[in-house]
């Protein structure tokens, strides 16, 4: 009674803050600018059937993708054993589904071992490519500090959990050949338990141990998952909405800025009044971004989805030469940014200004003028993040909103206006190839 | 040298007539010395098949590609619907180009400002008139057994998913077409993207047309195949870095088309 009591307790406290950070990143992401991601719903399921559930981008890297698949796999299998606990902790019950499922039981639990195992050698292996290999999109510059310890605190995190489970199993193993005579024979603590308790007669003891892996594993469940929120490993849920969401036409189609069709065409009609007042629906607005909440909610939600791979940046043609851009770093940023506004606005109000912005304090125009827009980040990018319309749009503030434009593109821009050329040519010259045959 | 045919939508008009097909050069096509090259390798081979097309002459404009990859979408847009007007004026309703960057603009963020047209690459066009049976590559013996790579450019690969075409023309040519390390989905941009092609890069430690280029020689290709004038100027020069223009050529598939059909 009293364990089905700190059960309840602990898990829907656990579950009720988790929830209670969600709502919070939700409203994060709503604080982007609105844009049309409903349609063609169907095309939508597929991709995020492919994209995030089938993981199909991971395996442009196969090694990476089978270590990748193997934690998958068990994280998602594994749940069905954290319907059992969930069902064994409020009712008291100890392995409730064994005598309803029989051989059944049996068969699904040594899955759920042996995925462990593959997930623990693909844990290990992962540890050690950034601890040990230090691969190289591991150690940019963007990764000092927390973001390493995040990405080895889920690594450890997961190790402990499968300790856990094997404890838990193990023990109860051992406890069930001293009582019945046969174990459960589950595929991999019929053999872990033994090895690892074996010496241990006394029921209670082994009891104690099998108590320490269950409740150890609920509380690893649980901190991992308040966890999340706050580390880059939010990936395993966002994945899926993420992907969902993507953007569908074709990667070289950059989005059309209405307000600026209403006044070129305003600009080009002969006919218009140019003292006529603006519409009054249209509330001025900026052009481009220069803080998160001048994104799309779908960008806010690329940076939560993020989960630092740096897949994008091992691709970018910018950063393997050395150029200060990362398109993971833009991630980051803007999700850093962007906790900072959301917790600045429930602290102080929504018209709150800490007089800092995306552009500027986070992201330098050097990054920003270092993109070839050359698509290799979002085409790299696993769950189908786009760093690159995020980069757009900063260039679209520096230049519309503040004329800060390198000096080489404002003579290419000025020769586009006046000859119709990003070179100086008369556009009466265009045609004159012709005659040169 | 057969002399060029090159009608402009002007003087057609004047006739009556009306062409299939709007062959759009771009600005590099028209001013570029290089690139000129490419519009006469496309030309000719368009003169070849009696493909029924026009240009605009000097009534074409920049797409305004650079300036919206720049940020500043209203150069973009001012050009676009200066360029659909001209467009509309025509009943144009499909245009060939061998600018990528053309290429992407016109198909993908003309619509959106009232341009609808069917755009292509020239390297569908030429596909489809091998396909057709209207250009024949009798000789095939100029690349004989030459080892092509091809460079893909981002905005016919990536941004529009454009791999196969100039891949099977390099095939077509009897020739080793070899595959850099970073290829198709994976390529590797030349660096003039993102109008990149108009200003120095910032600091770093290499140029990335230096970078591309090395792929490109590790697959010792005497040939770079290319299908973007941009690519084009920037292999050359990653090519002249390395001391290898008289070993390598850079070139495009329509050159390499033109040169293989004796045009």
């Amino acid at each position: 009674m009293i364990a089905a009591i700190i059960f309840s307790a602990l898990f829907f406290g656990g579950f009720g803050f988790f929830i209670w950070n969600m709502m919070k990143i939700r409203s994060n992401i709503l604080l982007g600018k609105d844009i049309d991601r409903k349609d063609r719903s169907s095309d939508r399921w597929k991709t995020m059937i492919l994209v995030a559930f089938g993981q199909k981008k991971m395996f442009t890297r196969p090694i990476p993708a089978l270590l990748h698949l193997a934690i998958y796999a068990a994280f998602i299998i594994t749940q069905i054993e954290l319907i059992e606990i969930i069902i064994d902790g409020v009712s008291g019950s100890h392995r409730f589904f064994v005598d309803a499922l029989g051989g059944f039981y049996t068969f699904m639990i040594s899955f759920i071992e042996i995925l462990s195992v593959l997930a623990l050698v693909a844990t290990i292996a992962f540890l050690s490519r950034r601890n040990i290999l230090k691969l190289a999109r591991f150690q940019k510059p963007e990764m000092k500090g927390f973001p390493t310890r995040d990405a080895n605190m889920i690594l450890f995190m997961e190790i402990i959990l499968v300790s856990f489970i094997f404890t838990m199993n193990g023990a109860d193993e051992v406890r069930q050949v001293l009582e019945t005579g046969t174990g459960y024979g589950f595929a991999i603590s019929s053999h872990v338990g033994p090895l690892l308790f074996g010496g241990i007669t006394d029921l209670h003891t082994l009891h104690l141990l099998e108590q320490i892996g269950w409740w150890g594993h609920l509380a690893m469940v649980l901190a991992f998952l308040n966890y999340l929120p706050y580390s880059k490993h939010f990936h395993i849920l966002l994945a899926f909405p993420n992907t969902y969401y993507s953007n569908l036409e074709k990667k070289g189609k950059f989005n059309n800025m209405e307000a600026v069709t209403n006044e070129v065409k305003l600009m080009l009609d002969p006919t218009a009044d140019p003292y006529a007042a603006p519409a009054t629906d249209a509330a001025p607005q900026r052009f481009g971004a220069k803080d998160v909440t001048d994104l799309t909610w779908k960008n806010l939600m690329d940076a939560y989805t993020c989960t630092e791979c740096g897949r994008c940046t091992s691709a970018c043609p910018a950063n393997i030469t050395g150029k200060k851009l990362s398109p993971r770093k833009i991630m980051m940023d803007t999700r850093d940014r962007l906790t900072e506004v959301g917790d600045n606005r429930r602290k102080h109000g929504a018209d709150y200004s800490d007089g800092k912005s995306l552009l500027g304090d986070y992201i330098t125009e050097e990054e920003v003028w270092a993109c070839t827009s050359c698509n290799a980040c979002v085409q790299e990018c696993p769950v189908n993040i786009d760093p690159l319309s995020i980069i757009i749009d900063l260039r679209r503030f520096l230049v519309m909103e503040e004329s800060k434009v390198p000096t080489e593109l404002t003579g290419m821009l000025t020769n586009i206006e006046n000859n119709g050329a990003p070179w100086q040519f008369s556009p009466a010259d265009r045609g004159n190839w012709i005659h040169e045959a | 040298m057969s002399t060029l045919h090159v009608p402009t939508m002007a003087e057609m008009m004047a006739q009556g007539q009306t062409p299939d097909i709007l062959f759009w050069v771009g600005c590099s096509g028209s001013f570029d010395d290089r690139a000129k090259k490419i519009t006469k390798a496309v030309v000719k081979i368009l003169n070849k098949c009696n493909v029924n097309f026009a240009v605009l002459g000097a009534e074409e404009s920049c797409t305004g590609d650079p300036a919206k990859r720049a940020g500043n979408e209203f150069t973009f847009q001012m050009q676009a619907m200066m360029n659909i007007q001209v467009l509309d004026g025509y009943e144009v309703k499909r245009i060939v180009t061998a600018c990528p960057h053309c290429f992407n603009t016109l198909k993908n963020e003309y619509p959106e400002l009232g341009g609808k047209y069917e755009v292509i690459h020239h390297t569908e066009l030429i596909q489809d008139l091998i396909n057709q049976g209207k250009l024949a590559l009798e000789g095939g013996s100029t690349f004989k057994g030459k080892k092509i790579t091809f460079h893909d450019p981002c905005y016919l690969g990536r941004a529009n998913d454009v791999y196969e075409a100039p891949r099977v023309l390099i095939e077509k040519l009897d020739a080793e077409l070899v595959e850099m390390k970073r290829c198709k989905t994976n390529g590797l941009c030349c660096g003039a993207g993102g109008a990149q092609m108009f200003k120095e890069a910032e600091k770093g430690n290499k140029e990335i047309n230096v970078e591309r280029t090395e792929d490109a020689l590790e697959t010792n290709a005497t040939i770079i195949a290319t299908g973007c004038p941009f690519c084009n100027t920037m292999m050359t020069d990653g090519v002249k870095n390395f001391n290898k223009e008289h070993e390598i050529q850079v070139l495009d598939v329509a050159e390499l088309i033109a040169n293989a059909a004796d045009l």
